[in-house]
């Protein structure tokens, strides 16, 4: 062990290098946005939240996107009647990690830990790769152990394998639908959006508030300067 | 008598009440050509009493248990009232408190800060210095996210590279063979109180020995030479209160915009202040592709990787940290501030302060065969500053120093 983690010292970390070439998406986050964190909600709560736990998160968090808590208790829990209780899940993780290769990660701080463009790339680029145990790849995490749980929106798309000699530098990959899904391509990129944008506003519920209050101590220490610097001034006007 | 004057004087008679406040500040006279650069050590205390009291309120809600803790400060984020502002106080003071005093020993170097008869302030500064790596490391253990758990493992296992002793050693340090609960029980304990205590007593240890002595200047030059003959004030010196307390007043001001400013719209910092990896639970089956300490520990950690030899990477780490406790007999220069000195003495500081900056910015990357081998010329170049300072600092062309402050 001792000599392994010595080893990462010394070692270049080539894996560092390839993830800085990912091409991503600039997902379309706007905290300010109700319906969009209320639609993006609708869609954690359905298709999410049954493999991935949002442990840090209430269901009556959700008041701050505008919801009621009978809206909240009619239309976004499944697993429990108490609203002020948390997003956890049944699932056994040891099940999970049987299932997927490693238990499905919480999504509490997701949007911190990987970014929203990442996500929201994520979330788009999954393909159809029968090598895989799940029948399904992806090219922002490669051989990753989630199946593509949103295909009956988007559909099935396949990887277009690059042509030889144009390689990654073009930037993004390309993907061609073979199968459609219920959504237009345009629906589901909304609808991907406003999931991002949902969990970007739950990795840190407190952003907008934090914001607005910025402006003002940042507004109260410039008056405070003023009369700082005035009071400096007068003290130090005999000091020659 | 008022009855104030009256209360004074019945607490004087048995405390030293009045004359400690002439001492450290209505009669503290310190030199009146303080400029910029003189507003890092009050901004350093200021730092250190918001560490803290953010600090004691963070103690009330975190829990140092391996099965909590990570969910335990988004329970500070989340469910404690304000609390996502005193984490964020606190996880941008952490690294604030590096940039102030940074700043604060570059003023020491910059001015000869350090020379006689102040080397017993260095010495404690630098012990302080010590402290306070040892009080940043343990506390960014206790989120106890990827960064946390793969930083300390990385950290506390290079005592294992400490010939025969080295592997005890580091299961003693972590009291487990990986860490774990028990590490993080421990650090806990050390970072909310063992180092606290330590790092009060010698803030005093350096404070005391400061107003003995007197403070420095800008211009490196004794204003104790110079005293009114009737007063016995030197003629250069101001009384710290009013005139640094209302000045220091502004300086924090402005500290507080930068300091607000970064915990409201930007408390990640782009990564430099809270790593995207630690916003992922510590998982001691998944070793996080790059594993970095935080900015502040990165100039040492790129002279460990810099130098071939694991153990010997070890010694130079450490070599880089305390041999900056002799700097006070290192310098040989007939002057102390940079105002009179050379400019081969100009040239070498400032690139020291290239490598190690440099190094800072290395420590934080990926290393690749180039840049491992431009670590190595700036490790170099950090060690000559010191190990050829007497030779330099003696061959060096100084100016006069003048006999009064310049202002």
């Amino acid at each position: 062990m001792k000599k392994f983690l010595l080893a990462l010292l010394f070692v270049p970390l080539t894996a560092f290098a390839s993830e800085g070439g990912v091409h991503l998406d600039t997902a379309p986050v706007n905290l300010n946005d109700y319906g969009s964190l209320q639609r993006g909600a609708r869609i954690f709560t359905n298709y999410c939240l049954s493999c991935h736990s949002a442990a840090a998160m209430r269901y009556s968090r959700m008041e701050d996107i505008g919801l009621t808590k009978d809206q909240i208790k009619n239309n976004l829990m499944f697993a429990t009647d108490q609203v002020g209780n948390t997003m956890t899940i049944s699932m056994n993780p040891d099940n999970a990690k049987l299932w997927f290769g490693a238990p499905p990660p919480d999504l509490s701080v997701e949007a911190r830990a990987r970014t929203p463009d990442w996500l929201y790339t994520y979330l788009r680029s999954f393909y159809r790769d029968d090598s895989r145990p799940t029948g399904w790849n992806n090219t922002v995490f490669e051989k990753v152990g989630m199946p593509h749980v949103l295909w009956s929106l988007q559909g099935i798309q396949h990887l277009k394998e690059p042509a030889a000699g144009e390689h990654a530098e073009s930037g993004a990959p390309e993907f061609t639908l073979v199968k459609p899904g219920k959504m237009s391509p345009a629906e589901y990129n909304a609808m991907v959006g406003d999931l991002v944008n949902y969990l970007t506003w739950m990795s840190e519920p407190a952003k907008t508030t934090r914001q607005e209050l910025g402006i003002v101590v940042l507004l109260f220490l410039g008056v405070f300067f003023i009369l700082a610097y005035y009071l400096k001034k007068e003290f130090w006007k005999d000091i020659h | 008598m008022s009855t104030m004057q009256k209360l004074v004087g019945w607490i004087d008679d048995r405390f030293p009440l009045t004359s400690n406040w002439k001492t450290h500040l209505s009669e503290y006279y310190a030199p009146k050509n303080f400029n910029f650069w003189y507003f890092f050590g009050s901004l350093a205390l200021l730092v250190l009493v918001l560490q803290i009291v953010t600090g004691i309120f963070l103690t009330m809600n975190y829990k140092p248990d391996a099965a909590l803790a990570f969910l335990s400060v988004e329970y500070i984020m989340r469910d404690v009232e304000w609390g996502w502002l005193i984490r964020y106080m606190h996880s941008t003071g952490a690294s604030m408190f590096f940039v102030v005093v940074y700043l604060h020993m570059f003023r020491g170097l910059m001015y000869g800060s350090y020379r006689k008869p102040r080397e017993l302030i260095w010495i404690f500064g630098m012990f302080l210095y010590l402290a306070l790596m040892a009080e940043a490391f343990m506390g960014y253990l206790l989120p106890w996210g990827q960064m946390s758990y793969w930083g300390a493992q990385v950290i506390i296992s290079l005592f294992g590279a400490i010939p025969v002793v080295g592997d005890a050693l580091s299961t003693w340090i972590r009291g487990d063979y990986v860490v774990s609960d028990a590490t993080l029980n421990r650090f806990f304990a050390f970072h909310v109180i063992a180092l606290p205590l330590v790092l009060v007593g010698l803030v005093a240890a350096h404070i005391i020995a400061l107003h003995e002595v007197g403070s420095n200047n800008p211009d490196g030059i004794e204003i104790k030479k110079h005293k009114d003959p009737v007063t016995h004030i030197p003629l250069d010196g101001i009384p710290f209160h009013p005139y640094y307390t209302v000045k220091d007043i502004m300086g924090v001001v402005v500290f507080l915009m930068v300091f607000t400013a970064i915990l409201f719209f930007a408390p990640e910092l782009g990564g430099w202040f809270l790593e995207p990896d630690n916003f992922i639970p510590a998982n001691n089956l998944k070793t996080p592709e790059h594993i970095v300490p935080l900015w502040y520990f990165t100039p040492f950690y790129a002279i460990l990787r810099a130098v071939p030899d694991k153990f010997l990477g070890v010694v130079a780490m450490g070599a880089a940290v305390v041999i900056m406790f002799f700097l006070p007999w290192l310098d040989r220069s007939k002057v102390k501030s940079i105002r009179y000195r050379g400019n081969l003495y100009k040239t070498i500081l400032t690139m020291f302060i290239i490598s190690f900056i440099g190094l800072g910015y290395l420590g934080t990357q990926a290393p690749t065969a180039v840049t491992t081998n431009i670590a190595r010329v700036l490790s170099i170049i950090y060690f000559a500053f010191f190990l050829l300072m007497p030779w330099y600092t003696k061959m060096d062309k100084t100016k006069p120093e003048p006999e009064r402050v310049t202002g």
